[in-house]
């Protein structure tokens, strides 16, 4: 039975992959800040089929808790099979490049704290157990855009993080998966105009994550189309970018 | 503001809209100030029920966890906004169905508490809401309280078919039904006419679940032709699951798609389909569910959306008043492709302004042509109230206060209940002058 550790268990898009893999019968630990919130999913994965989901409290963009709380969560839980980082926060860009603090915020949350996370997990592990992370990032960090460079950095460099894991980790038991939704409707996009061919439900994107790590994929861009969407942006010249409202 | 619209797609409305992802944040928002408040959920009541002009409107489409499911016992507790469609994803595998469910699975446990809706199984189990264990409200003074038949059994009786006005409803829990199958043995047969509906209706009193479709357009002797549809659930056949809707409507049809010719040929073609007759078995979701094999289907009456009309008559005179709204309908010649016919048993709701009585009723759509439209549904209302019957307002959108209050007498104790800061249009509409 997989037992799964999901970093950030309240964010919509853990909570719909979590409901996939407890139909499959994995079981999990659930981390985040609200212990309502954590039991109340707790109790859904479990009517969803889940063996066991239990909550553990944390704040986990707290930098300088994570090594205790690593600690904390072997000491209770023992092991896991696979380890979901799907916390974050969006921001406003307009307010984040006035308002330093929240800029930071931003940072912590986002890159510092899921980078050291990342290496908390995969620090001491016997090399011989099969081990998956998937980290879920953003395709807002394939360019760095007017519109949302701030938040769209912060998930660049947590990619780079993942990337360099990955080369590292090649051909051993671990294994990387870096997720790359494009608009999600979920409550962290509750401030945007949404609707139309470009928006996917976490269902949707749970569905592919689910995919990615059954097939052991490196990197997966959800809906597909955004991978053809990020090349086009990737590769458009400056004369061109330049004029972009993106 | 951004705008919303009802599933009858008349008028596009704006609302401050909110959308809480767990119950803390709906409990908040019940108790937070500002414009007159209302929770929405997929949006499947077709006139203004689940509407709030300028008001404030809480999404509840987030709000989808099973907080407990006793598989021994078939106790499902749940967050409000969860589906009739979820619900039968995690209950038929373990052997248990939803005990009442309407003509789709799209809808919300709240919104199914607040309109109490019936299904094809009202003769023989009530309502929605006789089902109902217990619910959680949180009313704008910030209580949070639990209604059950024992505990608070007055809101509880006003919360039934109270149309969302008492309160957010929270979450609902439920005592589902036993199921050996997903499947459900069924008997069809041809009907000629009312009398041949009426006859098979009251000798089919061993099938759980009985409707009709009938042909809006056949007038004189053959008013009431259609098929009669019964069924139960089988002993045998597996415990599938139902799968997603196979079309879909991506838009707006053109106006006039749907008039006199195309609707007509559709129930030709419908009324002649091959191996429709006789015993068979069929899955759940084409039996209960036909219409979600296409997404989206009422976008089909184009971009002025439209009516359904749904009436309940008491037995003593619905012979003749069913007649009266069918040749009203086929006189008007642009009635629906979707003319439901069933009678109600008397198992009586708990809610005090739920909608069923021991009765016949009568639900067909008719696209928006504006004020013919109107003025028939008008014409058939009056019909309705004259043989002592009301309208169901999860499907209306056009009674007047008088036909409303003169169907729901008892109107004036749910008003006493109401949450001061929950209104609807709906309640605006038909209570206004009232007041």
């Amino acid at each position: 039975m997989t037992r799964i550790l999901i970093l950030g268990a309240t964010s919509a898009i853990a909570q719909a992959y979590a409901r996939r893999r407890a139909a499959q019968g994995c079981t999990f630990i659930l981390a985040g800040r609200r212990e309502d919130r954590l039991a109340a999913i707790a109790a859904d994965l479990k009517a969803c089929g889940a063996g066991a989901a239990e909550s553990f409290v944390i704040d986990l963009a707290a930098v300088d808790g994570i090594e205790e709380g690593m600690g904390t969560l072997h000491a209770r839980f023992g092991e896991f099979d696979e380890a979901v980082i799907a916390y974050g926060v969006l921001g406003e860009q307009s307010r984040a490049e006035q308002d330093l603090a929240l800029t930071r915020t931003l940072i912590d949350t986002n890159f510092t704290s899921a980078a050291m996370w990342t290496l908390a997990l995969l620090k001491d592990r016997a090399a011989a157990t099969a081990f998956t992370v998937v980290g879920i990032g953003s395709v807002a960090g394939e360019r760095g855009r007017a519109s949302n460079f701030i938040y769209g950095s912060t998930k660049a460099a947590f990619d780079r993080v993942l990337e360099g894991l990955q080369q590292k980790h090649d051909g051993t038991s671990v294994r990387i998966i870096r997720v790359k939704p494009g608009f999600v409707d979920t409550p962290m996009t509750n401030g945007m105009a949404k609707g139309g061919p470009l928006w996917a439900t976490p269902d949707r994107v749970a569905a592919d994550i689910d995919r990615a790590v059954a097939r052991g994929r490196r990197v997966v861009y959800t809906p597909w189309f955004w991978w053809v969407i990020v090349v086009i942006i990737r590769h458009l010249p400056w004369f061109v970018f330049r004029r972009l409202k993106i | 503001m951004p705008e919303v619209t009802s599933w009858g797609r008349l008028r596009r409305v704006p609302h401050e809209v909110s959308r809480p992802a767990f119950l803390d944040a709906a409990r908040a928002a019940a108790s937070s100030n500002g414009a007159p408040l209302l929770c929405f959920g997929m949006g499947r009541s077709y006139g203004d029920v689940c509407l709030n002009e300028n008001g404030r409107l809480i999404v509840t489409d987030m709000l989808d966890r099973i907080l407990l499911f006793d598989r021994e016992r078939g106790v499902l507790r749940a967050e409000a906004g969860l589906t009739i469609d979820r619900l039968l994803r995690v209950a038929v595998p373990q052997g248990w169905f939803a005990p009442v469910v309407p003509g789709t699975k799209f809808i919300t446990l709240g919104g199914a508490v607040a309109n109490d809706v019936h299904g094809k199984n009202h003769e023989s189990v009530g309502t929605f809401g006789s089902h109902v264990l217990a619910l959680g409200l949180a009313r704008s003074s910030g209580e949070v309280l639990t209604l059950s038949r024992e505990e608070n059994s007055e809101l509880f009786a006003a919360t039934v078919g109270g149309l969302g006005l008492t309160g957010v409803i929270l979450w609902v829990e439920l005592q589902l039904k036993r199921i050996a199958s997903a499947m459900v043995d069924t008997e069809t047969f041809a009907i000629a006419n009312l009398d041949q509906f009426f006859r098979l209706a009251q000798e089919s009193g061993e099938w759980p679940y009985t409707v009709a479709w009938v042909d809006c357009l056949a007038k004189g002797t053959a008013t009431g032709r259609g098929f009669f549809i019964r069924g139960r659930h089988a002993e045998t056949g597996g415990l599938s699951v139902h799968g997603g809707p196979r079309l879909g409507v991506p838009f707006n049809a053109p106006g006039g798609l749907l008039n006199a010719y195309t609707i007509g040929l559709f129930n030709t073609l419908y009324r002649h389909r091959p191996f429709v007759l006789g015993v068979k078995q069929v899955h759940y979701d084409p039996f209960c569910f036909p219409l979600d094999a296409v997404a989206r289907w009422n976008r089909l009456y184009g971009p002025r959306g439209f009516f359904q009309h749904q009436s309940a008559v008491p037995m003593a005179r619905a012979f003749e008043t069913l007649r009266r709204l069918l040749e009203l309908t086929a006189a008007f010649g642009e009635g629906s492709f979707l003319i439901v016919l069933k009678l109600f048993g008397d198992i009586p709701s708990p809610g005090i302004l739920s909608f069923p009585l021991p009765g016949a009723t009568l639900a067909l759509d008719f696209p928006n042509k504006g004020e013919s439209t109107r003025r028939l549904l008008d014409d058939m209302t009056e019909v309705v109230l004259s043989a002592g019957g009301r309208l169901y307002p999860a499907k209306d959108a056009t009674m007047s206060g008088e036909a409303f209050r003169a169907g729901y007498p008892a109107w004036r104790k749910v008003e006493a209940q109401r949450d001061p800061a929950m209104m609807s249009d709906f309640w605006r509409r038909v209570t206004a002058e009232a007041a």
